[in-house]
């Protein structure tokens, strides 16, 4: 047994009565779950602790909470562990704390129907089948298939929503959980209207190109299902498969960073800003939404010249590679990208070959074309073929 | 020690003082650059995201002219933001001999081969794994004594913690206070220290990334920080350079200096803001330089 303390943070909306943090201590084996050393306190010190659960072991999604301020679920984190990255340096003090990003109900208990239900729901969570409808089953592709596990893994607790960056200044940002689901479906060859979900949140000020790329929601997921690489993922099929040139620059953008190093092998950077707004030419400066757009940006601009950080040589020819590095870059780009299709490894379904030597020497290449069913991956010449596939079969 | 150093595009270009203090700082940390200059940028993430092959054969070209330098011990960058697009391009590659052969199956036709197992460091961990923090210290001519400093780690260095090894042996999402303490400035904590600076998203959501690097700087500021550092120079672009609109973004006056790492390093190792490029950011680092010309009337303990 060892000894720990738990530091709550209390809230009753109803009570009239501000936050606060109370202390209690409990004595429980170190493997025990920091969900264990809450119900142990609501039963033997304090049962007026709001905490919501259920299953107790990893599945059911329902205590999600904040541990020293990293959203997780409550029974998938041991108390030796939990201790040792507290918030004090005594080694034993756990913070735990409501979710982020959510409203709290009581305690440790917050609003999942007003933020992360909400989202799910705004992205159309079930399949829009493609016509006709067969009589029996669908015969789906197993590479398909196994593709859309990751998001299928997501067990709804919400830890993603709770520590979003981009969610925490914008409110209405679809979000990890809800992203994730969407992929769920633009990655089923099953579903009809690929094309018309990826313009919704592309085209959506607050869809896929809100996201900041910061990781959190991969760190935060128990499950594996790393949101944000299935945004990624949004962003790569809606502007290279369904040519979705979208409001929010999200499609201009990528072209643009794409395009400048493989014109300059490193990023010219002043010509970023009007490429996403006006598109990529060198003429992008002269387009309206740039030239607004950098008029907005005139006191920044200003002041970098003015203070010689940015040089107007530098402005205008920017930085390049050698130029022999140059052309060995641009070959790798014709390479790569003449391909019919993209060549994927995802790391969640292959393994890591030290993990498991037997078993992963196999990438798992997938690809979407615009309409998803004619693009699955078949025989070619130029990708290793899937030796091992009959192997672990 | 000798290192294959990777700039990144963003030291060379719109924030050149980071390049230059870390030349400056270089000899007197006793490590001796071999400069990447024929690797191309990383793509910061978007090229990942727009095709994973293509960013998993440019970063391993990369990789590859790393290892061809002699005598270079590791490879190093500057960039959080490089180190993150290049750690997660090398999970892959090291991941599965199938692909490694794949990808270095395209970098052939330039006679370049990535062998699995490069190590690849931002000067930050370098710092704290291979030339020490008590060596560090030995080294320190100004000590930041009452400079009060706040880090900003930048998203790429701090998650994911499995893919960046972060873990009880290696807790590289504390280096930067470690170093601040060892320089001998007083360590700021405020909610920002792990947060997004919010610059992949500038050109596609402006107000949320402005609201982003406004709201830390405000909470650096209000917890009486003169200065942030930064190990990532994409960091700086958002938290210095658009600095005067963060500030209109979030309503607030804003004058919070932003220093890059080796900026830092350099004042504790007795060089002049201005040999450090300060005089190029768009905030005045004012409070840092008063400082320095203070300490530096002052007798030195070193």
């Amino acid at each position: 047994m060892a000894e720990y303390t738990l530091k709550l943070r209390r809230y009753d909306p109803q009570s009239g009565e501000a936050p606060y943090y109370e202390e209690y201590q409990v004595d429980l084996e170190p493997h025990r779950s920091v969900l264990e050393a809450i119900l142990q306190v609501k039963a033997e010190q304090d049962g007026s602790v709001g905490i919501r659960c259920s299953c107790r072991a990893a599945i059911c999604g329902s205590c999600g909470v904040r541990i020293n301020g990293k959203a997780g679920l409550a029974c998938h984190t041991h108390l030796d562990r939990a201790a040792k990255t507290g918030v004090n340096a005594d080694g034993k003090t756990i913070l735990v704390e409501p979710m982020g990003n959510m409203p709290v109900i009581k305690d440790l208990i917050v609003d999942m129907d007003a933020v992360h239900w909400k989202k799910i729901q705004r992205v159309t969570p079930w399949l829009l089948a493609k016509e006709p409808v067969p009589e029996r089953e669908y015969v789906v592709p197993h590479e398909n298939m196994v593709d859309v596990t990751q998001t299928m893994a997501c067990i709804q607790c919400g830890a993603c929503v709770s520590d979003c960056l981009s969610m925490e200044v914008d409110p209405l940002f679809v979000g990890p959980a809800a992203a994730a689901k969407a992929y769920r479906f633009v990655g089923d060859p099953r579903d009809a209207q690929h094309f018309e979900r990826l313009k919704d949140l592309a085209e959506d000020p607050h869809g896929i190109y809100d996201c900041t790329h910061c990781f959190n929601c991969i760190e935060a997921c128990p499950k594996g299902v790393a949101p944000m690489s299935q945004i990624m993922r949004l962003r790569r099929i809606s502007g290279n498969d369904h040519h979705i040139v979208d409001r929010n620059n999200g499609e201009r953008h990528e072209r643009t960073i794409v395009g400048l190093i493989r014109d300059y092998g490193l990023l010219h950077e002043a010509e970023m800003l009007p490429r996403s707004y006006g598109g990529y030419s060198w003429l992008a400066k002269f387009h309206p939404a740039a030239g607004a757009e950098l008029l907005d940006s005139l006191p920044v601009i200003t002041r970098a010249l003015l203070r010689r950080k940015v040089t107007p040589g530098k402005v205008i020819f920017g930085h390049r590679i050698p130029k022999a590095d140059l052309k060995a870059v641009q070959a790798i780009y014709d390479k790569v990208e003449s391909k019919d299709r993209r060549y994927e490894l995802n790391l969640y379904i292959s393994g890591y070959e030290d993990d498991d030597a037997d078993d992963a020497a196999t990438p798992v290449a997938v690809a979407s074309g615009a309409d998803g069913m004619s693009s699955v991956p078949g025989p070619d010449p130029h990708q290793p073929t899937s030796a091992s596939e009959s192997e672990s079969a | 020690m000798k290192v294959a150093y990777w700039p990144g595009c963003v030291s060379r270009g719109f924030t050149p003082e980071l390049h230059g203090s870390m030349a400056a700082v270089a000899p007197m940390l006793d490590l001796e650059l071999v400069e990447l200059d024929r690797a191309c940028c990383t793509g910061a993430g978007v090229i990942a995201e727009h095709n994973q092959e293509l960013a998993d054969t440019l970063n391993a070209r990369t990789f590859a002219l790393a290892q061809q330098v002699q005598g270079a011990d590791l490879m190093m960058n500057i960039c959080s933001t490089c180190q993150g697009a290049q750690s997660e391009c090398q999970e892959r590659l090291d991941a599965n001999t199938e692909y490694r052969t794949h990808v270095n199956g395209t970098l052939a036709a330039e006679g370049l081969s990535y062998e699995k197992g490069l190590t690849n460091k931002n000067l930050l961990w370098l710092l704290v794994e291979e030339i020490g923090l008590e060596n560090l210290k030995k080294k320190v001519k100004r000590p930041l004594t009452n400079l009060r400093v706040g880090p900003f780690y930048g998203c790429y260095i701090v998650r994911p913690t499995d893919r960046l090894g972060i873990d009880d042996e290696h807790p590289r999402d504390h280096y930067l206070h470690w170093v601040i303490d060892a320089l001998g400035g007083t360590v700021v904590d405020y909610a920002g220290v792990h947060k997004c600076c919010g610059f992949p998203i500038i050109t596609m959501s402006k107000q949320v990334s402005l609201k982003q690097a406004g709201t830390h700087l405000a909470d650096a500021q209000d917890a009486e920080a003169d200065c942030l550092v930064v190990p990532c120079p994409l960091c700086h672009l958002n938290l210095d350079m658009q600095q005067p609109l963060a500030a209109k973004a979030v309503g607030r006056e804003l004058a919070m200096p932003v220093l890059h790492l080796p900026q830092l390093l350099g004042l504790a190792l007795g060089l002049d803001p201005k040999q450090l490029g300060m005089s190029k950011h768009v905030v005045k680092p004012t409070s840092v330089i008063d400082w320095s010309s203070a300490v530096v009337g002052a007798p030195v303990s070193a």
